[in-house]
């Protein structure tokens, strides 16, 4: 059987782990190297990094980090921030990117889902989404959550998908660092809409949180930030719970 | 040294590091002389049959591949190299493969209800269907990492399946030829015995 993913993900910033609430108030955690190194001794299925460097200088530390990372963890990698280009593709998967990450990118040209998905294959790309309720809709976000596009946010993922999209990011602004659970309500539209993995984003703050997220259809991963870093919630913990709830997970 | 077949498909560096990692000599090449001097050969692979297929030939290494194949060097399929070593793959067309593993590669869609997402993407449990060498260092239910769309309908070579809807062709051999459909480089400490294994083949 296929099992479910736990995926950590790690905000990178000039070289250092950091993590927000509502994509604010940023604060340095620690080694990306060594984190890595942690995750993957204790379960993580696959790690997620974001850069969130505005510099040049600060591209060319996550470089060194992300090959240094990949020269020691044997699991897929995926790699975000700050992807506008095809050549930010090659940049990327040379240092050892498995998957690549698109998001404000995307937005800004979505021909580079399918250019990437041409010369990579639909697996290497992963279309990050920003989402938050404005109104009654779904807006998608760009800037790292900042700016509202106006632009409704699932048309915008089903017209991803058929671009080449080959995996989904769901982040829900409105439930991120909120530590109340998944927005079960946006991933199930998501759900229904598109036949391409989805990975939830944004709200778990306890085990009963992938539980609760894994029983609906359609959902094949789940990833977190800060539950992980701070150690509130052990991956090892979490995949014993959910293996005794009758979840299949790898242990 | 291991021969890591460097076509123009996909990205080789997690599979030089693993190999690295297990303390394996390899060498990421196209040049004729490296395959014939190593004494094992990877072909990696991901992405299309079609353009992957015309990757590898245009290398002008298949004819090099066969003979040391032939003449009973270890050789490793890796993903969508695994399927390029069966005889033919019907994604997008139909495509002649190097013939070195009985059987055809197929849409995994068709034969898988549509609860299943396509491609099959992450971790999966090994049911060994025989005894293989590459299994030497990891058990029976050991979780492997995929990323595929198509596959082989399980055969007298396969060794391993997994679960998805269907048995999906995990492990293949033929004598001195395997193959694994999942990504051992991506497969944490499971993967990394599985190359370990294959480094020790004789």
């Amino acid at each position: 059987m296929i099992t479910k993913r736990i995926v950590p993900c790690l905000d990178i910033k000039d070289g250092k782990v950091v993590k927000g609430v509502n994509f604010k108030g940023v604060r340095a955690v620690a080694d990306p190297v060594e984190m890595a190194a942690f995750y993957n001794e204790s379960g993580a299925d696959e790690l997620v990094f974001y850069d969130i460097t505005a510099s040049i200088e600060g591209r060319k530390i996550f470089a060194d980090v992300l090959t240094s990372v990949a020269s020691q963890i044997f699991i897929p990698l995926t790699v975000g921030g700050g992807i506008n280009t095809v050549d930010d593709f090659d940049r990327v998967l040379k240092c050892g990117a498995d998957k690549v990450s698109v998001n404000s990118g995307a937005i800004r040209d979505p021909e580079l889902i399918g250019e990437a998905a041409k010369l990579y294959g639909d697996q290497c790309v992963v279309l990050s989404s920003d989402i938050k309720r404005v109104d009654g809709e779904f807006h998608l976000y760009t800037d790292g959550g900042r700016t509202d596009t106006g632009m409704d946010a699932i048309k915008w993922i089903v017209d991803g998908v058929a671009r080449g999209a080959g995996e989904l990011v769901v982040n829900s602004i409105d439930t991120d660092g909120v530590k109340d659970g998944f927005d079960l309500e946006l991933l199930d539209i998501i759900a229904s809409k598109v036949s391409v993995p989805i990975i939830a984003s944004g709200g778990a703050g306890k085990m009963e949180d992938f539980t609760e997220l894994f029983r609906h259809k359609g959902m094949d991963a789940g990833l977190a930030a800060s539950i992980f870093h701070f150690k509130e919630v052990s991956i090892m913990d979490l995949k014993k719970y959910l293996r005794g709830e009758g979840i299949e997970v790898r242990i | 040294m291991i021969a890591i077949i460097d076509y123009g498909v996909g990205n080789l560096f997690s599979l030089a590091s693993s190999l690295k990692y297990i303390g394996a000599d390899s060498k990421v090449t196209n040049k004729k002389k490296d395959i014939i001097k190593a004494d094992k050969i990877i072909l990696p692979g991901v992405g299309a049959f079609e353009d992957a297929s015309k990757k590898l030939y245009a290398t002008g290494l298949v004819d090099t591949l066969l003979d040391q194949a032939a003449a009973g060097k270890p050789l490793m399929g890796i993903c969508l190299g695994m399927q390029l070593l069966f005889e033919r793959s019907f994604e997008y067309g139909e495509f002649k493969g190097l013939g070195l593993i009985k059987g055809d590669i197929v849409p995994l869609a068709d034969d898988i209800g549509p609860e299943y997402k396509i491609p099959q993407i992450g971790w999966n449990s090994l049911k060994f269907t025989k005894d293989d060498p590459l299994f030497k260092n990891i058990n029976d239910g050991d979780y492997v990492y995929f990323v595929h769309g198509f596959y082989a309908r399980p055969g007298e070579q396969t060794a391993a399946t997994v679960e998805y809807g269907t048995d999906v062709t995990a492990v293949v051999r033929n004598g001195n030829v395997c193959g694994t459909q999942f990504h051992p480089e991506k497969s944490g400490k499971v993967g990394l015995g599985i190359l370990k294994a294959f480094s020790e083949e004789k």
